[in-house]
């Protein structure tokens, strides 16, 4: 065994520098991004926590030595919003009886479509896509005074069915694009295997591809709920006074001038708005990402 | 015996461009027809129409005698497997398997009948309740066979249900096929580009070229007497060797420069002359002698050779080009030798270069 080599060089798992000039690029990326970010996330929870008197007198950088969760008491119950001073509150289930229904109807409406222009190709369907797609690309102000004319003389202006009316319209190129991506990229011979065995339009659908298509779901939920959540302006004009979301309501709250500027009330009303989308972007950016990495922005 | 399926005057078009062109195919009940032929050529295509998944564009299917050239695919009588298995991946086995006759509104006890029997069959009875996620190849492409087989229907069609297995698989898929198909009697329309797979399975191939069946014969007649240039050249591993040159004295001799071949013994006879001929021999019909034979043989320097286990493929050169022959291993002569090639004109093929068909 004299040619046989030794033992004694390297072997196994070959050792790396904890720091290499990439990993360094990376990290420094990302930790001033993180800052960008988390900075003013930081400012407003500090400032919500104090006093108004602590506010004027002290630095915003600081927090404070005394926190008080006044501001958010005040802020969700007895904010004033124009006219009403019933705080955030009235907003949050208005958000919510907007939210709810906008995002169901437009994906129950955008996956059928998906699914119909993926597989159930019909004399201009192509056609009908790339109009689809056209549309992602339109300003939608430009369709707001028609959208207004419309939902006036279907008699629902300023009620929620007008609200969630427009916002199904509006999420429907996208969300459909998505569909249709996501069912054209599962194998076709799944499709021809389901109607060998008699499934129907629907029986594939519901039986087959609905099952498979948890990903883009999720997907297609996140950036419902969130967009629509975060909407101002189809909410404003759209809602009626007495449905305004969440959005309108801490709007009338920063800019409701009644004495000095209630800075963390503001900030806590901010906060509290924002926890909803917050919230799903913690539980469910797992799932997003996975569902973007299953094929949902694939061609 | 009958017709079980019947294509008449098929066209299908995807757009302007002409996929299958008026195209008849008659199989008989309880054949094993193979439909082989390179790829794009139309195989597919044709097992879509046949399925009721592709709308023709002119022509007619019938099966058992009852015109469905515009029957739904689950009101044709057919099974199909496909390439990639296609099962349901949200399903067990048994759900896979038992769609179709749940959709079909079957009594339960009856579904689950069937299902045993095809499970017993096919010897994946312990699969039932996993979920073809946790299945290798070999066991999804059964559980695929099951599914159609369940559905207990006159006609089968296979996609190339085996060319995404390895090799060893293939081979037990394929007798296992052959077997189920003895057992069975259905008629079975299959697809494939393996040659072996088309020898092996088919009681008759149907040769397939650019959305045409070339020729449809028993796997014997197909290897032994092609009917054109292309079936000759598509057919065989180590490919026909050709030769072009032209038939003379009244057709009773093969020439092509130095070569003449006697062609008393070609199927039975004369041939007329030709001024363009190919002649095609397979690499096992022609034997390496050390003597020329006058009208038997052809000079020829020996080139290399690749082993092949049993057998050796010698590569030899002809007038400058090469041909190929398949020699006993321990029987193969070194490079560089000038032999002779003894050529078994019974065996051979005769084409005419002009329309490349058989003479
Ligand atoms: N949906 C389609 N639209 C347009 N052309 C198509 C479509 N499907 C198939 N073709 C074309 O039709 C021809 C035949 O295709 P087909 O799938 O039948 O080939 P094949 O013989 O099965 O080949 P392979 O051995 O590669 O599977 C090909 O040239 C292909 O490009
Ligand atoms: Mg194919």
């Amino acid at each position: 065994m004299a040619n046989s080599p030794t033992l004694s060089g390297p072997s196994g798992a070959k050792p790396r520098p904890f720091i290499t000039p990439q990993r360094f690029v990376v990290y420094s990326v990302l930790i001033v991004c993180a800052v960008f970010f988390l900075f003013p996330l930081y400012i407003m929870i500090i400032t919500s926590l104090k006093n108004i008197q602590e506010i004027q007198g002290g630095n915003i950088f600081v927090p404070t030595m005394s926190p008080t969760l006044d501001a958010w008491e005040k802020a969700w119950n007895s904010a004033c919003t124009g006219l009403y001073c019933e705080g955030i509150k009235v907003g949050l289930w208005n958000s919510i009886k907007i939210t709810v229904p906008s995002t169901i109807v437009s994906i129950a409406v955008a996956s059928v479509t998906g699914y119909s222009l993926a597989n159930w190709p019909f004399k201009f369907s192509e056609v009908f896509f790339a109009v689809l797609l056209l549309a992602n690309f339109i300003p939608y102000i430009v369709m707001l005074y028609p959208l207004v004319i419309i939902t006036s003389k279907m008699g629902i202006y300023s009620t929620l069915p007008a609200v969630i009316l427009v916002h199904t319209i509006f999420g429907l190129p996208v969300q459909t694009l998505l569909f249709r991506n996501y069912f054209a990229s599962l194998p076709q011979e799944l499709f021809k295997a389901a109607r060998v065995d008699g499934a129907g339009y629907w029986g594939i659908f519901f039986q087959i591809f609905v099952p498979m298509a948890t990903p883009i779901f999720t997907v297609s939920i996140i950036l419902q709920v969130t967009g629509i959540w975060n909407d101002f302006l189809f909410g404003v004009i759209f809602a009626g006074p007495t449905n305004y979301p969440m959005t309108v309501q801490l709007n009338n709250i920063v800019n409701s001038a009644t004495g000095g500027k209630a800075y963390n009330v503001d900030m806590a009303a901010t906060i509290l708005t924002g926890l909803v989308p917050l919230t799903i972007y913690f539980v469910s950016g797992k799932y997003f990402v996975r569902g973007i990495a299953a094929g949902a922005v694939k061609g | 015996m009958a017709t079980s399926v019947s294509v008449q005057n098929l066209t299908l078009k995807f757009g302007s461009a002409e996929v299958l062109k008026n195209l008849n195919l008659d199989v008989e009940e309880g054949e094993f027809i193979v439909l082989l032929g390179p790829s794009g050529c139309g195989k597919s295509t044709l097992l879509n129409c046949l399925a009721g998944l592709l709308e023709l564009s002119e022509g007619q299917i019938h099966i058992k005698g009852k015109n469905v050239t515009w029957a739904e695919p689950s009101e044709r009588g057919i099974g199909m497997v496909f390439q990639s298995y296609a099962l349901y991946p949200q399903m067990t086995v048994r759900g896979n398997m038992s769609f179709g006759l749940k959709i079909a509104g079957m009594p339960k006890d009856q579904i689950e009948q069937r299902v045993q029997r095809a499970s017993e069959i096919l010897q994946i009875g312990p699969l039932l309740d996993r979920k073809p996620g946790a299945l290798s190849g070999g066991q999804r492409q059964r559980v695929a066979i099951g599914r159609a087989l369940v559905r207990e229907v006159d006609v089968f069609l296979f996609d190339e249900p085996l060319s995404n297995l390895d090799a060893k698989l293939r081979s037990e898929l394929r007798v296992e096929l052959k077997r189920l198909h003895n057992r069975l009697k259905n008629t079975m329309i299959y697809v494939t580009h393996d040659q072996i797979e088309a020898l092996t399975l088919a009681d008759r191939i149907a040769i397939m070229r650019g959305g045409i069946i070339q020729q449809l014969d028993e796997p014997h007649t197909i290897y032994n007497r092609p009917a054109n240039l292309f079936v000759a050249g598509f057919i065989g591993s180590p490919a026909m060797n050709f030769i072009k040159g032209a038939t003379t004295n009244g057709g009773r001799i093969f020439q092509s420069g130095e070569i003449n071949l006697d062609l008393s013994q070609y199927e039975g006879g004369a041939v007329m002359d030709r001024s363009k001929a190919i002649i095609g021999l397979r690499p096992e019909h022609i034997t390496i002698v050390d003597a020329a034979i006058p009208g038997q043989t052809i000079p020829a320097v020996v080139e290399i050779d690749e082993p092949m286990g049993a057998d050796s493929l010698v590569w030899l050169l002809v007038d400058g080009r090469q041909m190929s022959v398949r020699v006993p291993f321990e029987h193969r002569p070194k490079a560089g030798t000038p032999v002779h090639l003894k050529v078994d004109i019974a065996k051979s093929s005769l084409f005419d270069e002009t329309n490349e068909l058989r003479i």
